[in-house]
């Protein structure tokens, strides 16, 4: 096991290396000059010069690269076109509010997902179960915009229950509440495709449980068939769905970014659109490869929880 | 193949096609398919105003008998550009996974194929591409790429869709090379490319067409948001998505809901009816896979 482990978690490294390679052949086609978006038409040609060097932009590509991996090593990402603050610090402000965000819809749509998952898959083929099929369906198709745009339409101007975005009332003390009020409406809609798909897993992870001889045991020795179906059955039939968390991630981080964008979240979904407007290069890439990071982190930890929870996983 | 061998092709074939008539939800999304095929190939004649052209009497106005949908921002006919924009839509779908299918299934094949070192290289990029959001890297791609437009969203998709593809077309690969039919090919002497093409991938192609089809409906939602970010397909072009850019003003919002929801609505409805074709496609093709 603790071979497994170690052996697992050594596969990430050059995973890890190929994700900054990519991130940083992908930056290196970019076509637009950063520093014409950092002149004014008052700086002579030698001043754009010297900030051009000033960036380090007038090496070649490799020498770049092999400088900007020393420096992130080092722990350091470099610093925004825009602003000039260090990329650390500019996306590192923005990891909290976009994992408050993702957490909380991650949670919720577990919250919806497996009790629906659960009441359909014992009542396979009647109507209830094809309803949530067609729901969940409908779940995955939603655009997130639309759905967001539709949410803020019909609860903060229609019917003006919740506030139509930021983190808090303008004014207000940005207490626990205000922040949960406005973390309803965002989370809510960005958790609704994530539901979709885990009440499918839930659903099809559940009619397999429930067809093994362990399950037909319980049932022979009189257990209510409550107590198989909460003991014997929803037990194992999460293991794989819980693990399922760790490749969610992707798209509620990419959810996130047009979530952010509607909602006026300050996260490092908003940030990407910014960092895009101002072609802020190195800000995309911090983004970018801290959401790789993220991702590829979220993969160890599902695999390791497997391996750990469900003592049927051989690796070896 | 052998001469037997179409016979059982066919009743495969028939047999999934059965299977697929019975799934109710498939019938109904390939029917509405197919309209909106309809739809996008007769858009001209269709449309009641063509989808660029500016009415100077009225922008921002109200549905009326002239224009059913009424006016955007800049007074073009929504109900036009609706209809336009379901070709944007379903050219990026279309084109988008064909590209991203091709590439996935040569690198799969290979990577399944010959195995080895070859494997591990392509199998660990397969790996570093899967590790980024989609989302992020598509935005990161499409804004190097130059200026935003329709080519440009589906070439970004078609050439960072593929490593999904090629994972499951390695898979299938792998569990066939070392059976029976396939030895019995090399031992007749037929080339490498050869057993791949004719013997390995048609064997595999059911869940990669399944795969397809659920990442057409991916690939519209992917353009949809892109283009509503300005980062797709630029009007005067219209797609479904930019035609909800406007929304993200509050006016719009709360006062214009004809400029949003109808796009909005074309949006799911056509994701929609595509995922329960696939759905359709998984049962019938794959009945071990039950999603």
């Amino acid at each position: 096991m603790q071979r497994y482990l170690v052996r697992r978690a050594l596969v990430t490294i050059p995973i890890l290396f190929g994700i900054t390679v990519m991130s940083y052949f992908i930056m290196s086609l970019t076509p637009g000059d950063p520093v014409q978006m950092l002149i004014n038409p008052g700086m002579s040609q030698a001043d754009v010069e010297i900030k051009r060097r000033a960036l380090g932009l007038d090496r070649p590509v490799h020498v770049r690269y092999a400088k900007w991996l020393n420096e992130l090593v080092h722990g350091n990402l470099g610093y925004s076109y825009s602003t000039g603050a260090p990329v650390t610090k500019r996306v590192g402000e923005r990891v909290a509010p976009t994992l408050t965000l993702t957490v909380t819809a991650l949670v919720l749509s577990y919250m919806i997902a497996i009790p629906i998952g659960v009441v359909v898959a014992t009542r396979r083929y009647t109507w209830i179960d094809y309803a949530a099929t067609f729901l969940a369906f409908l779940g995955i198709s939603l655009p997130t915009f639309f759905l967001g745009l539709a949410g803020i339409y019909v609860f903060a101007l229609r019917l003006r229950w919740l506030p139509v975005g930021g983190t808090m009332t303008l004014g207000g003390d940005g207490g626990l509440l205000d922040l949960l009020l406005h973390l309803i409406l965002p989370a809510s809609v960005l958790a609704v495709a994530g539901a979709g798909a885990l009440t499918r897993y839930v659903r099809s992870s559940m009619l397999e449980v429930l067809g093994q001889d362990f399950v037909r045991t319980a049932r022979a020795k009189g257990l209510a068939e409550a107590t198989v179906l909460r003991r014997h059955a929803l037990r194992n039939a999460l293991i794989p769905v819980v693990t399922l968390a760790g490749l969610q991630i992707p798209a509620l981080l990419g959810g996130a970014v047009i979530t952010e964008q509607i909602f006026e979240w300050p996260g490092m979904g908003r940030l990407t659109i910014e960092a895009i407007n101002q072609r802020d290069y190195p800000v995309l890439m911090g983004i970018t490869l801290i959401t790789a990071l993220l991702v590829t982190l979220g993969n160890l930890l599902a695999d390791i929880t497997y391996s750990l929870v469900d003592p049927r996983i051989r690796y070896e | 193949m052998s001469e037997w061998a179409p016979s059982r092709t066919a009743s495969f074939w028939s047999l999934a096609f059965r299977r697929f008539m019975r799934h109710r939800l498939a019938v109904v999304g390939i029917v509405a398919l197919g309209m909106l095929a309809i739809m996008a190939l007769a858009a001209p004649l269709l449309a009641p105003h063509s989808p660029t052209t500016i009415d100077p009497t009225t922008f921002q106005g109200r549905p009326s008998s002239v224009h059913l949908l009424g006016t955007d921002s800049v007074g073009r006919d929504v109900l036009s550009r609706l209809i336009y924009a379901a070709r944007v839509s379903l050219s990026v779908g279309i084109l988008a996974v064909t590209m991203y299918v091709l590439i996935g299934t040569s690198v799969g094949a290979i990577a399944g194929y010959y195995g080895g070192t070859v494997d591990l290289v392509l199998s660990r990029i397969m790996d570093i591409m899967l590790s980024f959001p989609p989302l992020i890297i598509i935005l990161f791609a499409v804004s190097v790429f130059g200026r935003p437009s329709l080519w440009n969203v589906i070439i970004v998709l078609g050439l960072l869709g593929w490593p999904a593809v090629a994972r499951l077309v390695r898979g299938q690969v792998m569990a066939l090379r070392h059976q029976e039919f396939v030895q019995a090919a090399r031992a007749i002497g037929a080339s490498d490319p050869a057993v791949v093409m004719r013997h390995l991938l048609p064997n595999a192609m059911a869940p990669v067409l399944v795969a397809a089809t659920f990442g057409t409906a991916n690939a519209i939602l992917v353009e949809a948001a892109l283009s509503f970010l300005g980062m797709g397909v630029q009007p005067p072009t219209p797609s479904w998505g930019n035609m909800l850019t406007d929304a993200q003003s509050l006016t719009v919002l709360e006062q214009m809901p004809w400029l949003w929801v109808p796009p909005g609505f074309m949006i799911l409805i056509s994701v929609l009816t595509i995922n329960f074709v696939g759905d359709g496609l998984r049962d019938a093709l794959d009945p071990s896979l039950k999603l």
